[in-house]
């Protein structure tokens, strides 16, 4: 990691929100299961190098929202999305659009920690075998050792990285799958209610990861905790029935807010 | 005091206590009779099943024993080649009158006087006819030991054999019985000279059929077996695999794939005797296979086993949690990677445990095989899965319609070994379940 690079990203943080570019942009976006439309033609766009809090009651549309930006609700029968949604540039429903590739790209973290029933070597080098970003030993285990110390495992796992990833407590479970999807170099990772099982100690550290991923990716989070939206995001999007009410600065969001409804949720009088 | 107090508290407790009063006792008594019923159930097949072991094996026992009598065989020139013909005629070793050899060594260690026909008679009774082929293979083999004495150990005949392990009445009067009472004191003469006795009998492992019992085996049965497994095994693994992995993952689900479904487990209950009469017009009539191979047998026993292999299949593949194929999903990898790499792997103890199941659900299936014509008197080794062979359930099926007393026991050795068959490939399920179950 550079220190200028780092340094002109903790600068341009510090500046407007709105001076960031766009990485990804939702236009119009509807979801549908079946009969049934989760999403009401969303407008919201990811910035770069931001972390992007979704948050809002149960059944809001936060998560469908989420998986649409890795076209994770391909794999629900009668799932449908409408719309426009690009990254750089790309419509990711263009039929050219391999979703392989843009997996690769959008990396996920999900509620409940999943790591493989593999080594725990394994489980961060399988993204970089399957996309052929290492051919050697020397180049796995590179990127296993980086991967690892990004997501703030290394120090812990670095002697046991040949027994199983199941046998490591939650918060490493979840700090490991975060290694997972780092190691494939994605440019966006989402993270679906990535704390949900965790507890207060492991929720901390995962959050700690969370502003230092924040340098070298971008990162788009559902939560239910309106402290952590705080604590971690830098923009914070408010869903409610389908639909985003309010898309603003978090600082903004929780002090702020522009619409009576979000108002409301923040200060606990629904959801 | 104490007195005017108590009945006060008890009257303020008594309604609340009466109103939840909801039948404990009924329930405990509900919950005691229906563990008496699982119980009786329990002992219940317990007993039958040691009922069925103790049978079978205190009828079948005795099969693995054979009473042998080992006779200095002389192998006189005169009787096997006697115009010295060998060099040039090889047919001459092979149709030589051995069971000659057999009575003259048979004479000389009773001490039977040679002129005496019926005695004689009686005595090459007692030593079974496979001896031929027994002392011609050992010539054959060796022509060399033609004009030597070498100690040879004979198959004691079936009706000896059943009177030597007690099996035979000697109460009875003699002309009721096979074993004569010359016999029977010969018989104990030649044991107390250890020239005859019981040994663990090889026989019924390697032999193929034969109508005298003390030369019938299941041999080639087992073969025959082993042959249609290995075809089951090569066909409906594989076929079934790929089915289940296509229905399960990839087919849409919609009215076709549910028909499908339907006719699966409707197929996994049809009889088995109807997959044999459809290999029988199939296999045999149409496509013109060979009768009583165990090529056909395979085949049959693979449809049969199909639907029972694509059922278990499913059933372990649904099993693999969700979790780990949206990992792998959302990690960029392919659908057939996110299968093969993860899903298949953890899906692999139950898959084997379903095939095992159908693989010995398969090895003990009769019915099928008798349409194809696999109920057949097969007395050598099959070369390859085309050559007629038999079964052992199909074996065991035979020897329960022998008549002789002697096809008691060795119907009931042919259970136990096809039992062990059984438990072997349930043992190795359970292995290989352990080897491949892996925590997530």
């Amino acid at each position: 990691m550079n220190i200028m690079s780092e340094a002109a990203v903790e600068k341009a943080l510090d500046q407007k929100m709105n001076t960031v570019p766009y990485k990804m942009i939702g236009k119009d976006v509807s979801v549908y299961y079946g009969e049934k439309r989760a999403l009401f033609d969303v407008n919201l766009n990811i910035r770069e190098n931001t972390v992007t809090a979704l948050i809002g009651p149960s059944g809001c549309g936060k998560s469908t929202f989420l998986r649409t930006l890795n076209r994770m609700n391909d794999t629900i029968e009668n799932c449908r999305v409408t719309g426009k949604i690009t990254l750089d540039e790309d419509d990711i429903y263009d039929p050219t659009i391999d979703v392989v590739e843009l997996r690769a790209r959008v990396g996920m973290v999900f509620q409940k920690p999943n790591p493989f029933p593999k080594s725990i070597y394994d489980n961060v080098a399988y993204g970089p075998r399957i996309h052929g970003l290492a051919r050697t030993k020397s180049e796995f285990d590179d990127v296993v050792e980086t991967s690892l110390q990004k997501a703030g495992l290394w120090n812990e796992v670095k002697d046991r990285l040949q027994e199983p990833g199941t046998g490591l407590s939650g918060g490493q479970q979840q700090r490991l799958c975060i290694a997972r999807a780092v190691a494939v170099s994605p440019e966006v990772i989402l993270m679906d209610e990535p704390c949900s099982a965790l507890d207060p100690i492991a929720t901390a550290k995962v959050e700690e990861l969370i502003h230092e991923l924040r340098s070298n990716f971008t990162i788009v989070i559902v939560t239910h905790s309106m402290q952590q939206a705080a604590r971690v995001s830098q923009r914070t999007a408010m869903f409610h029935l389908g639909n985003l009410v309010e898309e603003n600065d978090t600082d903004k969001m929780f002090t702020n807010p522009d619409d009576q409804r979000t108002q409301d949720y923040i200060m606990g009088r629904f959801g | 005091m104490t007195d005017i107090a108590s009945p006060a508290v008890r009257i303020s407790t008594r309604p609340a206590s009466a109103k939840r009063d909801i039948g404990i006792k009924r329930r405990y008594a509900a919950e005691r009779r229906f563990r008496a019923y699982g119980i009786s159930a329990i002992s219940l097949g317990l007993f039958f099943l040691a009922l069925l072991l103790w049978t079978v094996f205190s009828n079948g026992y005795t099969a693995f024993q054979q009473t042998t009598i080992t006779l200095p065989i002389e192998f006189t020139e005169k009787v096997i080649d006697p115009k010295g013909e060998r060099a040039t005629d090889g047919k001459v070793l092979m149709t030589a009158n051995y069971p000659l050899l057999v009575r003259d060594a048979l004479i000389k260690q009773l001490g039977i006087d040679a002129t005496k026909r019926p005695l004689v008679k009686q005595a090459t009774d007692m030593v079974s006819a496979s001896s031929r082929t027994l002392l011609r293979d050992i010539v054959v083999a060796d022509p060399s030991v033609i004009g030597k004495t070498v100690s040879v150990t004979l198959l004691a005949e079936a009706n000896v054999d059943s009177a030597f392990k007690g099996q035979i009445d000697l109460a009875v009067d003699q002309s009721k019985r096979k074993v004569k009472d010359q016999q029977v004191t010969w018989m104990n003469e030649m044991a107390s000279a250890g020239v005859l006795k019981k040994s663990f009998n090889t026989g019924i492992f390697t032999f193929g059929a034969s109508s005298r019992p003390e030369a019938a085996g299941v041999g080639v049965a087992a073969l025959g077996s082993l042959f249609m497994m290995l075809i089951v095994l090569v066909l409906a693994l594989p076929i079934g695999v790929a089915a289940s992995i296509y229905l399960e993952e990839f087919a849409p689900k919609n009215r076709l794939t549910d028909l499908i479904e339907v006719n699966i487990n409707n197929l996994a209950a049809v009889p088995s005797i109807v997959y044999g009469l459809l290999g029988l017009a199939v296999f045999i009539n149409f496509a013109g296979m060979p009768r009583s191979a165990a090529l056909v047998g395979g085949l049959v026993l693979t449809l049969m086993t199909l639907p029972t292999i694509i059922i278990a299949t499913r059933a372990a593949l649904k099993a693999v949690p969700p979790s780990i194929r949206s990992a792998a999903l959302g990690l960029g990898a392919s659908k057939m990677q996110t299968i093969f790499h993860h899903v298949l792997p953890l899906a692999m103890p139950g898959i084997l445990t379903g095939t095992i199941i159908g693989l010995a659900h398969a090895l003990g299936e009769t019915a099928p095989l008798l349409l194809i014509g696999m109920v057949a008197f097969v007395v050598d080794y099959p070369g390859s899965p085309m050559e007629p062979s038999t079964a052992l359930p199909v074996q065991i099926y035979m020897w329960a319609n022998e008549a002789e007393r002697a096809f008691v026991e060795r119907t009931s050795g042919a259970i136990i070994i096809l039992l062990i068959f059984l438990v072997v490939m349930n043992l190795g399920a359970i292995l290989l379940r352990r080897r491949f179950e892996r925590r997530w």
